[in-house]
C-alpha cells in the first residue's frame, strides 16, 4: 500500500509540474463544453431559400411571407424564372428552392388545389429533411388559413377534422442542450483521461525510465493501480467540474440520483483508463500510442449514440456496440439525468461496464510484462 | 540542398524503420471508412411503437396495419390503456407511441374533431422531432383515406426532390467527413509529436546548431508526412469508390489538390502547435483533446452549420475543416468544380498561410 502511495504521488507531483498540462486538461474542457454545446444541435434557423415566383400574385406573396415570418427560412433569392437558380444551389448561395409555378393562384381558387415544389441541397442528409418538415409546416398552415379566407359561405362539413397532437416526453421544450451536455461531458472526460493515461507509460518506456522501475520489486499489480489511480482521480474531478457547469451554465436537469451517476462515473472510468493502459501495453513509442488511441476513440465517440442514434445502425453493428462502454456510459447519463431512471433500469449496462473493466485490467496486468525485449 | 535532401531521408528512415506506427497510420483509417460506412446511419428507422387503442375496430385496426406495414415502424404492442407507457420509455423499451380516443370509426365521422396523441421518446430532440413527423405522416395519410372527404379547405401539394443525394445515402455524407477527420488529427498530431519529440530528447538542438536553417528543418520533417497523408486520403477515397460507390461527380484531379492543400494546412496546425508545446505530452493534448471535437462538431461534419448560433458560426470560420469539407462534398456530392468552389479554395490557402507563418515565427532558433 505504501508503495502505491509513493508511486501514485510521484505521479501527481510529475502531472502538477508541467504547468502547460495541467492548464490543459482543465481548460480544455471546460472551454470545448461551454462551446460545443451550443452547437449540438440540428434545429436548423436561416436556411437560404431561394424562390422562384412565376405567379407574381398576392397569394404567391403571401407564400414567400410565411415563409420568411416563420424565422426558420431567409429568402436569399426572389425571381420570377429559373435562371441561375442551378448555379446558386451549386454555389451554396442557396440551400433550398421553391418553385412556385405559374397559375397557383388561379389553381387554388378554382380547382382547390395546387403543385409546389421544393429541392433541396442534400449533401448534409440530416439537415435535408427537417428543412423540408419545415417547409411543409409553413405550406399546411398558410393552405389552412387560404381555405378559410376563400370560402366565405361556409358549406357543410361531413367528416371529422384530424387533430393531432404532438408531445415529447423527458424533454418536452426540446432542448438539445440537455440531452448533448451529459453526452459532451462523457466525450471529454474519456479523451482527456484516455490519453493522459496511455501516454504516460509510453513515455515512460521512451525515456528507459520504465527499465528503472522494472528493476524495483513492485509487482505488477501494484504498478498498474499507481498508474491508473492518479489519472482516475483527475478525470472524476474533470467530470464533476464539468457537471456542475453543466447545471449551472446550461441548467441541465438532474432528475434521477447524483450519487448514482457519480458511481456510474467512477465504474466506466476504470475501463476508460484501463482501456488506456492496455493499449500502452502493446505499444512502443508515444506517437504510436496516440495514434491507436486516437482511432480507438473516435470508434467508440461515433458508434456510441452520441451524434448518431444507435437504433439507427445495422443489428450486427448494435451488437458490436454493446462492446462499447462509453454507449453504456452515454446511456446511463441521459436516463439517470434526463429520464430520472433509477438503478434498476441501468443496473444491466452499470454490471456490464464493471465486468469490463475487471476484463481490461486482467488483460493489462497480463500484458505488462516487467521485462524489456 | 543536398544537406537537406540527407535530412529528408534521415526523417523518412524514421518513419519506415517504425513499421507498427506505419501499418496504424495506414490501415486504421481504411477499417474506420468500411465500419463507419456499414454502421453509422443517420437515418431513423425500426421506430419501437405503442398503440393504445381502447376499443379495437375496422378503422383502428387499419392505422395499426399501416404502421405494422411501414419499415419505419415497428410495432411493440397494442394496449387497452396507456398504463405500461410509462416504463416503457423509461427503460427504452418503446420509442414512441400513438393514444387513439374511444370508437375510433364512429368519431371519424364527425362532427368534432377526432384528437389523436402522438408521444415520442425526446430524451433526443432531434430523432424525436424526425419520429414526430414520421407518425404524422402515416395518421394524416389514413385520416385522409378512412374519413369521408373534408369538404372545407384548399390542398396545396408539396413535392420534395433531394438534390444531390436523393436517397440521404449517409455514405455519401461521412466519407468526406472522416477524410477531413483523419487527414486533420494524423497530420496535425504528427508533425507535433515529431517536432515536440526531438525537443524532448534534446536533438532539436543539435539540429539547429547544424548548417540547416531553422525553416530548411521543419520543411525536412513535415516533407514525408505529406506523403503519408496523401497516401492516406487514396486509400480511403479507394475504399469508399470500391464498396460502397460514392459518387465522384467532379474532377479527381482537383479534389486531389485540394487534398494537398489541406495535407498542408494540417501540417501548419501541428507546426504552430509544436512551436509551443515543450514536451509530447502537451503537443499531443492540443492536438488530440483540442482539435478532436471541434473539427467534429464545428465543421459541418455532424451538426448543419445553418444550426449554429452566430457566435458559433464566427469561430467555424476559422476551423479549415469547415472549408475543406464544403470542398470535398462540392466536388465529390454535387460534382462542382473550381467555379464555384475558388472562394473556400481561397480562404483554406489563406488559413495555411498563416498557419505556417506564425509556426515559422514562433519556432525559434534558440531553445530557451
Amino acid at each position: 500500500m505504501r508503495t502505491i502511495l509513493f508511486l501514485m504521488r510521484k505521479e501527481f507531483l510529475q502531472v502538477f509540474r508541467d504547468r502547460a498540462t495541467v492548464f490543459q486538461i482543465f481548460f480544455i474542457p471546460v472551454v470545448q463544453l461551454l462551446v460545443l454545446s451550443n452547437a449540438a444541435t440540428f434545429d436548423i434557423k436561416r436556411t437560404a431559400l431561394a424562390v422562384v415566383d412565376e405567379d407574381r400574385t398576392t397569394v404567391s406573396a403571401g407564400l414567400v411571407r410565411r415563409m420568411e415570418g416563420g424565422g426558420r427560412f431567409t429568402v436569399a433569392i426572389l425571381q420570377p424564372t429559373t435562371a441561375g437558380i442551378e448555379q446558386a444551389l451549386l454555389d451554396r448561395e442557396a440551400t433550398a428552392v421553391l418553385h412556385i409555378p405559374r397559375g397557383f393562384e388561379q389553381m387554388l381558387v378554382r380547382e382547390r388545389h395546387a403543385p409546389l415544389q421544393l429541392q433541396l441541397n442534400a449533401e448534409e442528409g440530416a439537415a435535408a429533411g427537417i428543412v423540408q418538415t419545415a417547409a411543409q409546416a409553413v405550406v399546411t398552415d398558410y393552405a389552412r388559413e387560404l381555405g378559410a379566407s376563400m370560402s366565405q359561405t361556409p358549406r357543410v362539413v361531413r367528416g371529422a377534422a384530424l387533430d393531432l397532437r404532438a408531445q415529447g416526453w423527458f424533454n418536452p421544450s426540446r432542448n438539445y442542450k440537455h440531452f448533448m451536455v451529459p453526452a459532451l461531458l462523457v466525450s471529454l472526460t474519456t479523451i482527456i483521461g484516455l490519453l493522459l493515461t496511455a501516454q504516460n507509460i509510453a513515455r515512460e518506456k521512451e525515456l528507459g525510465t520504465l527499465d528503472q522501475l522494472n528493476v524495483t520489486p513492485i509487482t505488477k499489480g501494484q504498478f498498474i493501480t499507481a498508474k491508473l489511480l492518479p489519472f482516475w482521480l483527475l478525470s472524476l474531478l474533470i467530470f464533476a467540474i464539468g457537471l456542475t457547469m453543466g447545471k449551472v451554465v446550461f441548467g441541465i436537469p438532474t432528475r434521477g440520483s447524483v450519487p448514482l451517476v457519480f458511481l456510474s462515473a467512477a465504474v466506466y472510468l476504470v475501463v476508460a483508463l484501463g482501456i488506456g493502459l492496455w493499449i500502452s501495453t502493446f505499444t512502443n513509442t508515444q506517437q504510436q500510442t496516440m495514434f491507436v488511441a486516437f482511432f480507438i476513440m473516435l470508434i467508440y465517440l461515433l458508434m456510441s449514440g452520441l451524434f448518431t442514434p444507435v437504433d439507427s445502425m445495422p443489428r450486427w453493428a448494435q451488437l458490436v456496440a454493446q462492446a462499447n462502454p462509453v454507449k453504456h456510459f452515454v446511456f446511463i447519463m441521459r436516463s439517470v439525468l434526463v429520464k430520472g431512471a433509477g438503478l434498476e433500469t441501468v443496473a444491466t449496462p452499470l454490471i456490464g461496464l464493471a465486468v469490463g473493466g475487471a476484463a481490461v485490467l486482467t488483460l493489462a496486468v497480463r500484458r505488462y510484462s516487467k521485462q524489456t525485449s | 540542398m543536398s544537406a537537406f535532401a540527407a535530412f529528408v531521408r534521415k526523417e523518412t528512415y524514421h518513419i519506415l524503420r517504425d513499421r507498427q506506427t506505419l501499418w496504424i497510420l495506414l490501415l486504421m483509417p481504411l477499417v474506420q471508412v468500411l465500419l463507419f460506412g456499414y454502421a453509422v446511419r443517420t437515418d431513423v428507422h425500426d421506430i419501437r411503437l405503442a398503440i393504445v387503442d381502447p376499443t379495437p375496430n375496422v378503422a383502428s385496426r387499419a392505422l395499426v396495419q399501416r404502421f405494422a406495414s411501414s419499415s419505419r415502424f415497428q410495432v411493440v404492442g397494442v394496449y387497452p390503456t396507456t398504463e405500461s407507457l410509462d416504463r416503457g420509455f423509461r427503460e427504452g423499451v418503446l420509442r414512441q407511441a400513438v393514444v387513439l380516443p374511444r370508437n375510433v370509426d364512429r368519431a371519424l365521422l364527425g362532427p368534432g374533431p377526432i384528437s389523436i396523441q402522438v408521444i415520442s421518446d425526446a430524451a433526443d430532440p432531434n430523432t424525436g422531432s424526425i419520429m414526430q413527423a414520421y407518425a404524422g405522416a402515416v395518421i394524416q395519410r389514413w385520416h385522409a383515406e378512412s374519413a369521408p372527404p373534408v369538404a372545407l379547405g384548399v390542398r396545396i401539394d408539396l413535392t420534395t426532390r433531394m438534390r444531390y443525394n436523393p436517397t440521404l445515402e449517409s455514405v455519401n455524407i461521412f466519407v468526406p467527413g472522416l477524410i477531413a477527420l483523419v487527414l486533420t488529427i494524423v497530420s496535425a498530431m504528427m508533425t507535433a509529436i515529431s517536432i515536440t519529440r526531438e525537443k524532448e530528447t534534446g536533438t532539436m538542438e543539435m539540429l539547429l546548431v547544424s548548417p540547416l536553417r531553422p525553416s530548411a528543418i521543419v520543411v525536412g520533417k513535415v516533407a514525408p508526412y505529406v506523403v503519408m497523408g496523401f497516401l492516406n486520403v487514396l486509400l480511403v477515397l479507394g475504399a469508399a469508390r470500391v464498396v460502397f460507390h460514392i459518387p465522384l461527380r467532379g474532377s479527381l484531379t482537383l479534389l486531389l489538390a485540394e487534398c494537398l492543400l489541406y495535407i498542408l494546412t494540417s501540417l501548419g496546425l501541428g507546426i504552430v502547435i509544436s512551436s509551443r508545446a515543450r514536451t509530447q505530452r502537451t503537443a499531443m493534448i492540443a492536438a488530440l483533446a483540442g482539435l478532436l471535437l471541434p473539427t467534429l462538431m464545428l465543421s459541418g461534419f455532424i451538426f448543419p452549420l445553418d444550426s449554429l448560433p452566430l457566435p458559433l458560426r464566427v469561430i467555424s470560420d476559422i476551423v479549415p475543416a469547415r472549408w475543406f469539407l464544403a470542398i470535398v462534398r462540392g466536388v465529390m456530392v454535387k460534382g462542382a468544380g473550381l467555379a464555384s468552389l475558388w472562394p473556400e479554395t481561397v480562404i483554406l490557402m489563406g488559413l495555411t498561410v498563416l498557419l505556417l507563418t506564425i509556426g515559422a515565427k514562433r519556432l525559434s532558433v534558440r531553445l530557451d
